[in-house]
């Protein structure tokens, strides 16, 4: 009853302390497809669920390159993304330029969140409708943080956006213990097994996913589709692991009703 | 020794080549950096590859020429971005041109010539002056050799007016080989002249399977 009238402008306070129109920005982050990132200490994976306004249109982009060592994925509104894609690239080319080298991945998501949290606090403007999964490499290792359009960033071992992501973070919560030591290939299965489960039944194509990867050695790409099918493959002739575990365990996907009730006495989410 | 007190600019010497084949294409330059007459160092290089099919060799002043370099190679890294491929060399000759001839009115003391394999793989050689006017063409030189240089090439490899009939290429029917060699022959000559070039050459050739890189000692005196 009382978030309506406090909602208007994302420059009024509620009387419990809250911006409900950063709130709800949040809330467009899970209306956009999944994507889900996960790291080890050498590698870190963005992985994203292609999705098609109808059969007739191809699939928005979710994955983009900021630099050789940084990525990122996208959930929510896929404008916004592209811009911020746009300003993050501009943010690596000027630091590699002046100091000729990689701009650290954490100073990047730094400037992005400062970013959105200028969103947050001008009447004229609103928040960016768009949550990013910033995966990158520098001297410091692999890296995986989440920047939320509040303008919060957090680094993750391994994180999933989007519709249905509850399922695919069910899964990663009890995996990411050892991901500081996975292989690459192990890396990108798991990616794989936690989109699956956002799909919910659904049979996982290369068509419905697009992988990429970033790590020593090798510059962030998107991975090709073939190789994409033979990990596929390669699940489908292992299947009966990871699988039906995640079934039995997944709750049921509760986040689209998440933001309903108003009561006051609510802890404000900072994001699911 | 500066011309005047507020003379911002400095000739760091040096000669740069370029020949287009039929399906390659060889960039040169020495890697003498020199004031006055005094040489800073032996071992400088004049050379940038931009794209996996186009090189940029420029002789001029290098602190103009490393800004330059750098601010290609920075909006060629936001083509790829956008574009998801790399620039064709035309498209960067095209840039550089512009690029050049947005300091008009300061202009980047570089002398370029830019080198690489056009959209069909055929070698392809722009030579621009300091402001930014370019050509297409089958074979340039540029820097303080470049007078020394160019009437050879000429002699060697000047094509037929465009205006006869058949029209041919200005791309020379020479081999890669025969044209690595003309280029080392062509150094060796600059070298004993002119006093900017000099100690070594390096040699980059593009064609199909990429790009290598050869390096040739010249005299050091």
């Amino acid at each position: 009853m009382f978030r309506n009238q406090y909602d208007t402008d994302v420059t009024t306070w509620s009387p419990a302390g809250r911006l409900f129109q950063v709130e709800y920005s949040m809330e467009a982050v899970k209306q956009g497809s999944a994507a889900v990132g996960l790291r080890s200490k050498t590698h870190a994976v963005l992985a994203a669920v292609n999705k098609a306004a109808s059969d007739l249109a191809s699939h928005q982009r979710k994955l983009f390159r900021a630099d050789h060592h940084v990525g990122v994925a996208i959930a929510g509104l896929t404008a916004d993304g592209r811009v911020l894609s746009r300003f993050l690239r501009n943010e690596c080319i000027n630091h590699s330029f002046v100091y000729e080298s990689p701009l650290p991945v954490s100073r990047l998501v730094v400037q992005l969140a400062d970013k959105a949290q200028v969103c947050t606090q001008r009447s004229w403007k609103r928040p960016f409708g768009v949550g990013l999964l910033v995966a990158g490499l520098d001297e410091t290792g692999a890296h995986l943080y989440y920047n939320c359009p509040s303008g919060n960033y957090f680094e993750y071992q391994a994180f999933a956006i989007g519709s249905r992501s509850q399922a695919a973070k069910t899964f990663l919560e009890r995996r990411f213990h050892e991901y500081d030591t996975y292989s690459r290939e192990d890396l990108i299965k798991d990616a794989l097994f936690a989109i699956k489960e956002t799909l919910q039944g659904e049979k996982l194509t290369t068509q419905l996913c697009t992988v990429a990867i970033v790590g020593e050695g090798e510059a962030f790409h998107i991975i090709d589709q073939q190789t994409i099918q033979d990990y596929i493959d390669a699940m489908e002739l292992s299947t009966g692991g990871p699988d039906e575990e995640a079934a039995a365990a997944a709750p049921p996907s509760a986040e689209a009703q998440g933001g309903g009730e108003g009561a006051s006495s609510e802890p404000a989410p900072m994001d699911i | 020794m500066a011309l005047r007190g507020d003379w911002m600019y400095e000739n760091n010497g040096g000669t740069c080549v370029a020949i287009a084949g039929i399906d390659y294409c060889v960039v040169a330059a020495d890697t003498r950096l020199s004031v006055g007459y005094n040489i800073l160092t032996r071992d400088h290089s004049k050379i940038c590859s931009l794209t996996d099919k186009c090189v940029l060799a420029s002789s001029g002043f290098q602190g103009d020429i490393r800004a330059l370099h750098k601010n290609l190679a920075a909006r060629h890294l936001l083509y790829q971005h956008q574009h998801n491929k790399q620039m064709s060399c035309p498209a960067m000759g095209q840039l550089l041109s512009n690029t050049l001839y947005y300091k008009r009115f300061f202009p980047y003391y570089a002398f370029n010539v830019l080198g690489g394999l056009d959209n069909e793989g055929k070698g392809c050689v722009f030579t621009y002056d300091a402001v930014g006017s370019y050509e297409r063409v089958g074979y340039s030189a540029q820097g303080s050799g470049s007078t020394l240089i160019m009437p050879v090439l000429d002699n060697q490899l000047k094509s037929p007016s465009p205006l006869l009939l058949p029209a041919r290429d200005a791309v020379t029917p020479l081999s890669e080989t025969e044209a690595v060699d003309l280029v080392k022959d062509v150094f060796a000559s600059a070298t004993e002249r002119d006093i900017y070039t000099g100690d070594k050459l390096e040699i980059v050739v593009i064609n199909a399977s990429g790009i290598k890189r050869e390096y040739l000692e010249l005299r050091k005196d």
